[in-house]
């Protein structure tokens, strides 16, 4: 055994042409922002207002730039599976041989789902939460930092995969027996199964945090039942991470032990047994899907009701209409295998408890629908985000109960028509929902607003785009075609595959535009700039503080009478009041134990993806004694002087009445 | 079991804010215990997930030797006593803690501590037996599970015995202030917690696993 484990220069793929491009011009770009950085002499403010910070909207940005880098990432696979549909058909064998693209197609779900989805949410939820309660941050901002970047570890993780070894082939559900080391002997189920690992890990406390958080510090007056919807939803979602994501770093534990010491969990020898992994996998896998919606649907609540001018209608029910998404998130996870072949009951059980989640979903359309009717509503960029997720989304939510009937499912079982129908609910429904909140929440975070023609633009694309990319897979699953095929030779199958690789560059279009809106938004960032703190004449508590929020949030915590707080102190002439005096107010100190902890744990994962012992053994001590040594130090706060609050205080009041008044 | 009683009362003052707190050093007390106790109800899964799959997997011996072969209740019967009575003990020390008594604290921790230490060599010398009679995790599903479920519970309770020495510590160092004493709260809760998880283990491994 070598001091390096297995990791040897070979592991480098100089044969692949590609991937050495795409190393190269990362390798480049990464210097370029490095010697940006170092000629600014910005390495000082990076490392103390940002990787150090612990202050919840600051944690947010960065989770939302780690979301588009993956994006970026993800989109890149997709538009290479795409092309390589288009080009291999009728026996040609286009330009990505079955060893790279099985891994492609591996990555883009792991990324899109795990590393873009998750990340945008969680970012969303970070910078808005804290701030629609009223509280000054999360119940444990070291914690948060930590998360942070144990996700971050976990998308560093999988970037390395590419130019070191291999990633997975398996697909991103790594269903054994393949994904045992007797079938899959390389490093790519290895870094699957440590990045999700480690990434998970950082979820979950996340929703530890914040389920403190809300429970804890909520603003005084506001009760559950006075909750900002958002808030609401992400609480569920936070609930669904608590309940699921256990099971996942379970059912990859055991994957390990089966891959590292030869246990028998998922073998097909001594009595292994494969589904239990599969049942395990979406037991986890279900509620993750309504984790990354439910934050969406909360979204286009506040959305909706704000930019039509009214009080969301039926709140009440929207609650419980997310509690019963939830519940029964938990109690369908076998649809994903019908095939199996349990029972006709059992097949029939959840084939029922999949439909009647309908239920609760229309529940919120027609509240959506109704919060729009007699409303003057403002077309804006959220708006139109959020218009076309409820029609796409529909679409999405039909072709489901339509795949929730066992005797269809056997049918339509990893077909494209399966592709179609969960690209139809996570792009329709959770992308196009962050987008939305992106655009809504961006003045909040950034104290600009984004230029409005070039988001309208990168919306139409990505609207169309998404149509004309995804409706040809409904077809071409049933005309038959497989999920995961390297070539086909089918001449039926071809017009739709070239229409459906054209969709995607239109995509790309759409998230071209976006980087466009960012950079002309920033150019144009005086004309943009939001004063008030209140740019749509918001509903809720985050609208309260400046833009970008006072890192304290509030110098005095509002009480809470109604679920619309901010419109109520507005109405009551309570806004942007000066107080005649300010307490000081006690603030954590940012500290470098959460992302020295996360390096420590990258690296005891990189170590064992590639058996380096020594490096693991260290790596994992390392991160102990971080964590021991935070705990033993007492310098982790402070006071801010009412002075400071006062000039603070009086500069956001002082704009934002002079705004308000003229 | 007074800890988790306290954890419930957080609970149920769920309602309660901390703007009341603001001028108090740290008033997250009881978010920490809160928020800890969220935690151990996500570790509760991570149990059930295992416990499921030895469900699942407990009669996929493949031809080796089964529970009823391998289980020494006697034997397990002493380690279970060994954690239920660390458990009462870690009871006396919060007490004592709670009453500002350091040195009384210290001694009931470490007797707990010497329990555990108990438990977990004896666990160590099961786990050695069956493996030196060729009974190891790689030789059956069956195997394969008993050893993760216990093996899990048995990492959680060395976690727990290094948690218990910093803290030791830490209470030598620095009394018995706030801190150290929600400190000592969560870790209380932790270890009740995995008093119970045994009890399952004990209960559906080995009595049901040997009968």
């Amino acid at each position: 055994m070598s001091l390096l484990g297995k990791l040897t220069l070979d592991a480098i793929p100089f044969h692949e042409p590609i991937i050495m491009v795409t190393m190269t011009v990362v390798a480049v770009l990464g210097l370029l922002v490095a010697g940006l950085v170092t000629k600014y002499k910005k390495w000082g403010v990076i490392w103390h207002d940002w990787i150090t910070s612990i202050d919840h909207k600051r944690l947010g940005v960065m989770y939302i730039i780690l979301a588009l880098i993956m994006l970026f990432r993800g989109f890149a696979d997709a538009i290479m599976m795409r092309l390589q549909l288009a080009m291999a058909t009728g026996g040609a064998s286009g330009y990505l041989p079955p060893e790279h693209y099985d891994q492609i197609f591996t990555a883009h779900g792991v990324i899109m789902i795990i590393f873009m989805a998750m990340p945008f949410m969680i970012g969303l939820m970070n910078i808005i939460l804290p701030l629609q309660i009223g509280a000054r941050d999360v119940a444990f901002p070291f914690l948060n930092n930590l998360s942070f970047w144990l996700t971050a570890g976990g998308a560093i993780l999988i970037n390395i995969s590419l130019f070191f070894g291999e990633f997975a082939k398996t697909g991103w559900v790594a269903y054994p027996p393949l994904s045992e080391l007797s079938f899959s002997p390389g490093v790519g189920v290895d870094y699957y199964i440590w990045a999700l690992q480690i990434s998970g890990l950082g979820t979950l406390l996340t929703s530890v945090n914040f389920l403190a958080t809300v429970f804890k510090m909520r603003a005084p007056g506001m009760t559950l039942m006075k909750m900002p919807i958002f808030t609401w939803a992400c609480t569920w979602a936070n609930i669904l991470i608590a309940a699921s994501f256990p099971i996942l770093t379970a059912v990859l534990a055991m994957l390990t032990l089966d891959r590292y010491l030869d246990f028998h969990f998922f073998t097909n020898e001594l009595g292994g047994n494969a589904m239990m992994y599969i049942n395990l996998f979406w037991a986890w896998g279900h509620p993750e899907v309504y984790i990354l919606i439910l934050p969406a649907f909360g979204i286009f609540s506040e959305v909706i009701s704000t930019f039509a001018g009214k009080r969301l209608f039926g709140y009440k029910s929207m609650v419980y209409a997310s509690g019963a998404i939830s519940i029964l998130g938990f109690i369908v996870w076998l649809h994903h295998f019908f095939t199996m072949g349990s029972s006709a009951n059992v097949n029939a059980f959840f084939g029922v408890m999949t439909m009647v989640i309908a239920v609760p979903t229309g529940v919120k359309l027609f509240n959506w629908l109704f919060t729009m009717y007699r409303g003057r509503l403002r077309i804006t960029v959220p708006v139109l985000w959020t218009l076309g997720f409820m029609v796409t989304f529909t679409i999405g939510g039909m072709t489901g109960v339509l795949l929730a009937i066992p005797g269809a499912d056997y049918v339509l079982h990893n077909s494209l028509f399966l592709i179609a129908h969960f690209h139809n609910t996570i792009i329709g429904g959770a992308v196009f929902g962050y987008l939305a909140g992106f655009a809504f929440w961006f003045p909040k975070a950034m104290g600009f607003k984004l230029d409005e023609s070039w988001g309208r633009r990168s919306f139409w694309c990505w609207l169309i785009g998404f149509f004309v990319a995804f409706m040809p897979l409904y077809v071409l699953g049933f005309l038959g075609m497989t999920r995961r095929l390297n070539h086909t030779n089918n001449p039926d199958w071809n017009i739709w595959l070239y229409i459906a690789a054209g969709g995607a560059v239109i995509i790309m279009f759409g998230i071209l535009f976006q980087v466009v809106q960012l950079v002309v938004s920033f150019k144009n960032r005086e004309q943009l700039d939001d004063t008030t703190g209140d740019p749509w004449n918001g509903h809720t508590l985050e609208w309260a503080s400046a833009s970008p929020p006072q890192y304290y949030n509030f110098a005095k915590i509002p009480h809470v009478d109604d679920i619309d707080a901010w419109t109520d102190m507005k109405e009551k002439g309570l806004a942007y009041k000066q107080e005649d005096s300010y307490s000081p107010i006690h603030m954590p100190k940012n500290t470098s134990a959460g992302v020295l902890m996360s390096a420590a744990l990258t690296t005891f994962c990189f170590a064992m993806i590639w058996h380096i012992w020594w490096l693991a053994a260290f790596g994992l001590l390392g991160a102990i004694v971080v964590f021991i040594k935070r705990c033993y130090t007492s310098d982790i706060d402070y006071y801010v002087q009412p002075d400071e609050i006062v000039e603070l205080e009086t500069a956001h009041n002082t704009a934002a009445t002079k705004e308000v008044n003229a | 079991m007074s800890t988790i009683s306290a954890g419930l009362d957080t609970l149920n003052g769920a309602h309660g804010h901390v703007d009341a707190h603001d001028h108090e050093h740290h008033d997250t007390g009881g978010n920490t215990v809160f928020g800890f106790w969220l935690y151990l109800m996500t570790d509760c899964l991570l149990f059930a997930s295992f416990f499921a799959t030895y469900a699942v997997l407990f009669m996929n011996t493949a031809g080796g030797v089964s529970g009823k072969d391998i289980f020494e209740l006697d034997f397990v019967a002493v380690e279970t006593a060994a954690l239920l009575l660390s458990s009462i003990t870690f009871g006396f020390a919060m007490i004592s803690a709670h009453g500002q008594k350091k040195a009384a604290t210290l001694i009931w921790l470490l007797v707990t501590f010497a329990f555990g230490a108990v438990f977990i060599g004896m666990e160590v010398y099961e786990f050695h037996h069956l493996i030196a009679h060729g009974n190891g995790p790689q030789q059956s599903a069956f195997l394969t599970s008993f050893f993760s479920l216990v093996g899990l519970h048995g990492l959680h309770v060395t976690a727990g015995l290094i948690w218990m020495t910093v803290l030791m510590i830490e209470v030598v160092r620095r009394g018995l202030n706030p801190q150290t004493v929600t400190r000592l709260s969560c870790l209380s809760l932790f270890w009740h917690f995995l008093d119970v998880v045994w009890i399952c283990v004990f209960t559906v491994v080995y009595l049901m696993g040997a009968m």
